[in-house]
């Protein structure tokens, strides 16, 4: 259910120079898949900001943010002990059902986190899971060793070469032979769109826009797909790929 | 609740918060998060005669207590809001709503507002010609009294409901297009509708609306919205629903002194959803405050 929450900061701990892990203490039975966001309350900024679930237990909920701005500047000071507001419940997340046994799952910069908890529900549900992680460097690179404790095929590239492969997340798929499975992708446009061209096979993907309520009611997230207008905030931000509208 | 309780041309409402147009859908999204049967009443989606995609995005831009939208009027037409979300809006709210409308022509204002004249749910039409987000048409009509008078003695033509007419903010002179709408037959005026604004990436440079301006409103139109309102009621004998900037209850006694009889609450909904609710729950106390007994008593007050 859609409800505003307070709730108690538990940690909230650098792990790049502009990124940060802040997990709370929340209810989670609201979750019904990986890949949901919530809105989270800024105070002083107008807009709720909408930041991706990365993992949850039964009583705590992580996110991880990168600091581009203002509101997220002022997440980043959050102390443990502190209090958050949340909308929660916002947004369809990747609906593992769709998908086939062997899965492969890319994220890319701050597109990695919601891949996290996606990873893990897909290995519950006894998936073959490939993990493709691009970062724009060593040094913006985070998360791995959590993957990689995951026991799953966990591939790592960087666009400067410092960490991994050097290219795209594409160009690992290409180099593992991964073009056939299905896919579950989240990160920049370009990349997105990069992995529909790439692949042979369907998958879902996530998108971002900016929006105004984050609950359906000021149609600020439209976009136009094959079947119709959408809202990233509601029937998004997971897309199926056949469904897509590409503008370029 | 009777001290609550506001008169629009006869229609009693048990309060005078309403959801304002495009911030609110067609009312059953919030009901999610409370029984939306609370409220005085709600504007629906500004509705067109075509079914309308809108602007591309992004079209919303965070400001300094407010935001910019530019959505563009996005909305399934007229036939399906009547036969689509109207019946969906029914199944969990049993009032009536002030029916949005807006329109490229006067033949389309015409041809929605009679329409929704027919449909039980609407209790008040409230005729857009104030959104300064498309390019033709709407802005016009709201900026010059003459076509302002035109689009109203048109709908007032073909309708028997009370039709309100929602001014737009980006005009030199709110009085001259309050007369005319009075002259050639409102109701009732609505007033107002958003600021033009923009905002600019500082990283880049670049607009962030890819309408480059759209409709500034929230908590920093609010004095704005006042003066307009103050202004307006010292010139017309129809009623105002005052808008621009309602976040509290507080603004709800400001904008009622200023001379509106009922108000509605627009941004303030995207940020909050619970905001109307709070609103309303949290009136009797502010009157208590300010020791006044009934909203009724203190419509234009700033003008006794
Ligand atoms: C569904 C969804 C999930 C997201 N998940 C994550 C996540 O897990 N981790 C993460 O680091 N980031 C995520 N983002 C992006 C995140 O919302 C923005 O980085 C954040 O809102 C920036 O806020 P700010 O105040 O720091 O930046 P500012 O630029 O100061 O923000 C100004 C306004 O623009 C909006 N805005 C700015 N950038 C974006 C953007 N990229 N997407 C949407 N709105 C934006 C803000 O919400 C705010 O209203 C997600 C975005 C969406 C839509
Ligand atoms: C996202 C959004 C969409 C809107 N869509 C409409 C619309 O379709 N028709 C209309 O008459 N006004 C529309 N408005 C204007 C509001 O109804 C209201 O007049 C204005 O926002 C001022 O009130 P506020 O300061 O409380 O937001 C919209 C405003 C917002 C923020
Ligand atoms: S952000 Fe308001 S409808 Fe999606």
């Amino acid at each position: 259910m859609k409800t505003l929450q307070n709730c108690k900061v538990l940690e909230n701990t650098p792990l790049t120079h502009d990124v940060y892990k802040m997990v709370l203490e929340n209810k989670t039975d609201w979750i019904h898949h990986p890949g949901q966001f919530v809105n989270v309350t800024i105070e002083g900024q107008y807009l709720k900001r909408p930041i991706s679930i990365c993992d949850w237990t039964e009583n705590s909920l992580t996110l991880i943010y990168k600091v581009v701005g203002k509101g997220t500047e002022i997440m980043s000071t959050k102390k443990t002990g502190d209090v958050m507001e949340i909308l929660t419940d916002l947004g369809n997340g990747f609906d593992t059902s769709k998908a086939s046994d062997e899965v492969v799952i890319l994220g890319g910069g701050v597109g990695v986190p919601p891949m996290y908890g996606l990873a893990k529900q897909c290995i519950k549900e006894g998936k073959k899971v490939h993990v493709i992680l691009g970062f724009a460097s060593k040094k913006d690179a985070f998360y791995l060793d959590e993957f990689k404790s995951l026991g799953v095929d966990v591939s790592v590239c960087t666009n400067d070469g410092s960490l991994g492969t050097k290219g795209f997340v594409t160009d690992v798929m290409k180099d593992k032979g991964l073009c056939d499975a299905f896919y579950m992708a989240c990160g920049p446009m370009p990349m997105l769109k990069a992995i529909y061209t790439t692949s042979n096979s369907k998958g879902l993907l996530s998108f971002e826009e900016r929006m105004g309520c984050g609950f359906g009611a000021c149609m600020g997230c439209s976009c136009k797909t094959l079947t119709g207008y959408k809202r990233i905030c509601v029937e998004g931000p997971v897309m199926e790929s056949e469904d897509i509208l590409w503008k370029d | 609740m009777e001290r609550l309780s506001v008169t629009l041309c006869g229609w009693k409402l048990d309060n005078p918060v309403i959801p304002a147009s495009g911030t609110f859908g067609f009312g059953y999204e919030f009901s999610q998060f409370y029984d939306i049967n609370m409220l005085g009443s709600i504007a629906t989606k500004g509705t067109t005669r075509e079914r309308r995609y809108g602007n591309p995005t992004p079209r919303i831009a965070e400001c300094e207590r407010g935001m910019i939208n530019a959505v563009g009027l996005q909305n399934p037409g007229i036939d399906k809001v009547i036969s689509e979300e109207f019946p969906k809006l029914k199944e969990v709210y049993h009032k009536k709503v002030v029916a949005n409308v807006s329109g490229f022509s006067i033949d389309e204002y015409v041809e929605c507002a009679k329409k929704m004249d027919a449909e039980d749910i609407v209790g008040i039409i409230e005729i857009n010609i104030s959104c300064p987000n498309v390019s033709h048409g709407g802005m016009s009509f709201g900026t010059d009294p003459q076509q302002a008078a035109e689009v109203t003695k048109a709908v007032k033509a073909v309708t028997t409901k009370p039709v309100f007419i929602k001014l737009t903010p980006n005009v030199t002179d709110i009085v001259s297009i309050a007369k005319a709408v009075e002259a050639a037959g409102a109701d009732g005026i609505s007033m107002i509708n958003t600021l033009l604004g923009a905002r600019f990436d500082l990283k880049t440079g670049k607009p962030i609306i890819a309408n480059i301006m759209g409709g500034f409103s929230g908590p920093a139109i609010k004095p704005v919205a006042l003066r307009m309102v103050y202004q307006v009621y010292k010139a017309v004998n129809i009623p105002i629903i005052g808008i621009g900037g309602i976040a509290t209850a507080e603004d709800v006694i400001e904008m009622m002194s200023a001379g509106a009889t009922a108000i509605q609450v627009g941004a303030e909904n995207c940020r909050n959803p619970y905001a109307c609710k709070q609103i309303i729950e949290d009136l009797p106390k502010v009157m208590d405050k300010y020791g006044i007994k009934t909203l009724e008593e203190i419509i234009g007050r700033a003008h006794r």
